[in-house]
């Protein structure tokens, strides 16, 4: 199954052994990047808000999150007594499967020779590539979602039913952005983003879809998916002035440190797919020596940056309201990837037609909104007309149609 | 004939996976709980998407856990949570014997309809068994025949997906009466 040409001819033990020994090498790259990714993450946002941070536990408080871990191994472990039992114990386990199967699509280097077979250093090339990750978007609000409803508890099944709306709402965006990527790549395959996106435009400027699509579907893809894994400032699942905890407020002991550790994957994973989808995965400069080698630092690199970026977000947004949250999702992300999916589209057959498209695009756009602002207009002053019989009686039938819209 | 069309691996991921599907829909029917239930349809469902990637449809497979796992089950378990119905539901006909009896003719006949389909030619004009359509992926088959052969097909399923989503939201705009306040206005939740 897939490209890699590893799995082409007769597959062995040896084939078998390579497989094996790639799986747990990731699984092992993605434990430790996590714990890395927490020290990080806890000591940038202290230096933001000028603060000194985890300084305790080995050199730099580098040991903090290990520490952390062991500690939270040892807690005991509280099932609440209203709760769905097994649920209870599954939900934890439903965020964290998905978040490692999403990492295994992503390309991390070149290709290597490796027990005298050819191999792409990624585990996994399916055909279906990148739809894998959609799939596992939607199953990881099973685990929010379920979480929050088996606790038996109210601000938990607040922060789950919030959190599987937003989790829906956002999958349509990013599911645009990427079908943009699809189209311009011709396949759905990760490793056929990446090698389509080697060489450059003049010799300097990478070749990369950021480019070559405009920067819409990246903005909107970065925007997407922060609101998909649950990161600030979209993390309205678990508010902690409102919500308590959210989502994994009854979780105590090493099923909360699942849920925690599934956060994390998530969003080095989503770092890694925006690198592969958008900035040409391990593409970068490669100096003559060591041929594997660079390939793989430019992939660590980029992913950190874009990792960085998340903490970035999380020290200086303020968290959106729930309705901000659903406008931004549903009335400007999904119409503008729509449109820019169009022109995408319409480049790829000429470029004269794309940038009618373009046009188009924007006079649809301006008259939409006009049309919705007159529409508005009209209906307020039909209400302000009316008389104001309604404000006397109680509002019986209100109060049920308030809840999503 | 089974061991000339299908290796061991395949057999074993086979018979794991159908194992999966009956558990899966034995406990659709018998949970006593409706959120279980769901779940149950779920297993169901990633054990049909597994025995569609075995046979090449990979595409279908993504298709099926994207959009029955990931969204038409999340809806149900959505409605389940909000509407409170989480409780214990009498479903069982145990004890109607009528009930009983027409579920049991239902079920052979169905279960006769499904050998007479698999040994038999004479439906669908092919033989049902008749391994994998191409060798390895058949994401560009697919897509060719969608955007050339069944084109109009495609796009009249579109429009009328675009038609009920407008109409459930119309729909959904006039029961709640005209003098709705604005939403972000009232929001609570």
């Amino acid at each position: 199954m897939g490209s890699d040409p590893l799995l082409a001819g007769h597959i062995g033990w040896v084939v078998v052994l390579i497989v094996v020994i790639k799986v747990i090498v990731a699984f092992i790259a993605m434990m430790v990047s996590v714990l890395l990714a927490i020290w990080i993450e806890r000591k940038v946002i202290s230096d933001m808000q000028n603060r000194i941070g985890p300084n305790r536990a080995g050199p730099f408080g580098l040991l903090q999150s290990l520490a952390d871990g062991i500690k939270l191994f040892f807690k005991e472990d509280l099932i609440p007594e209203r709760s769905d039992k097994f649920i209870f114990k599954l939900a934890p386990y439903l965020s964290v499967i998905p978040a490692f199967l999403t990492f295994t699509l992503v390309p991390v280097g070149g290709i290597v020779h490796i027990f005298g077979h050819t191999t792409e250093l990624q585990v996994a090339d399916p055909p279906i590539g990148i739809l894998l990750l959609l799939a596992m978007s939607s199953i990881s609000v099973y685990g929010v979602m379920l979480a929050g409803w088996s606790s038996g508890s109210k601000y938990p099944l607040i922060g789950s039913v919030r959190a599987s709306a937003q989790m829906i709402s956002y999958e349509a965006a990013m599911g645009l952005s990427i079908a943009s990527v699809v189209l311009l790549t011709g396949s759905l395959s990760t490793r056929d983003m990446v090698t389509q996106q080697l060489g450059t435009f003049f010799g300097f400027i990478p070749h990369w879809n950021i480019i070559r699509l405009g920067v819409i579907p990246f903005l909107v893809f970065i925007i997407a998916i922060t609101a998909e894994v649950n990161r600030p400032p979209f993390d309205l699942v678990e508010a902690e002035q409102e919500l308590v905890g959210g989502f994994h407020t009854e979780y105590s002991s090493i099923r909360f440190a699942l849920f925690y550790l599934a956060e994390y994957m998530n969003t080095i994973t989503m770092s890694a797919i925006m690198v592969t989808m958008f900035f040409g995965g391990p593409d970068g400069p490669d100096p003559s020596f060591l041929h594997w080698l660079w390939p793989i630092v430019w992939f660590i690199v980029k992913t950190a940056v874009f990792f960085f970026i998340y903490v970035w977000f999380r020290a200086a947004l303020p968290r959106l309201r729930y309705d901000q949250l659903m406008d931004l999702g549903w009335k400007v992300l999904i119409p503008v990837m729509l449109v820019w999916l169009l022109v995408v589209a319409a480049m790829r057959v000429s470029r004269p037609l794309g940038f009618a498209m373009v046009g188009l695009g924007i006079v649809g756009g301006l008259l939409l909104y006009r049309a919705i602002a007159v529409g508005r207009d009209r209906s307020t002053a039909r209400e302000l007309a009316r008389p104001a019989r309604a404000e006397l009686e109680p509002p019986r039938e209100r109060r049920e149609d308030h809840g999503d819209s | 004939m089974i061991a000339t069309v299908i290796s061991v691996p395949q057999l074993i991921v086979f018979i794991v996976s159908v194992v999966i599907i009956a558990i899966g829909g034995v406990g659709l029917l018998s949970a006593r709980y409706p959120v279980h239930a769901a779940l149950f349809l779920v297993m169901t469902l990633f054990g049909v998407a597994v025995l569609f990637i075995e046979e090449g449809a990979e595409f279908l497979a993504a298709v099926q856990v994207v959009v029955y796992a990931g969204a038409v089950v999340v809806l149900f378990l959505f409605v389940i949570m909000l509407l409170g119905v989480d409780r214990e539901e009498i479903t069982s006909f145990a004890g109607d014997t009528v009930r009983v009896a027409l579920a049991g003719v239902g079920v052979a006949l169905i279960l006769a309809e499904l050998f007479i389909v698999a040994t038999g030619a004479w439906v669908t004009g092919a033989h049902a068994v008749a391994g994998k359509l191409s060798a390895g992926s058949n994401i560009g088959v697919l897509a060719r025949s969608v955007f050339t052969t069944y084109l109009l097909p495609f796009e009249l399923t579109a429009a009328l997906l675009v038609i009920a989503v407008v109409g459930a939201v119309i729909l959904s705009r006039r029961m709640s009466g005209v003098a709705q306040p604005r939403a972000h206005e009232s929001r609570e939740v």
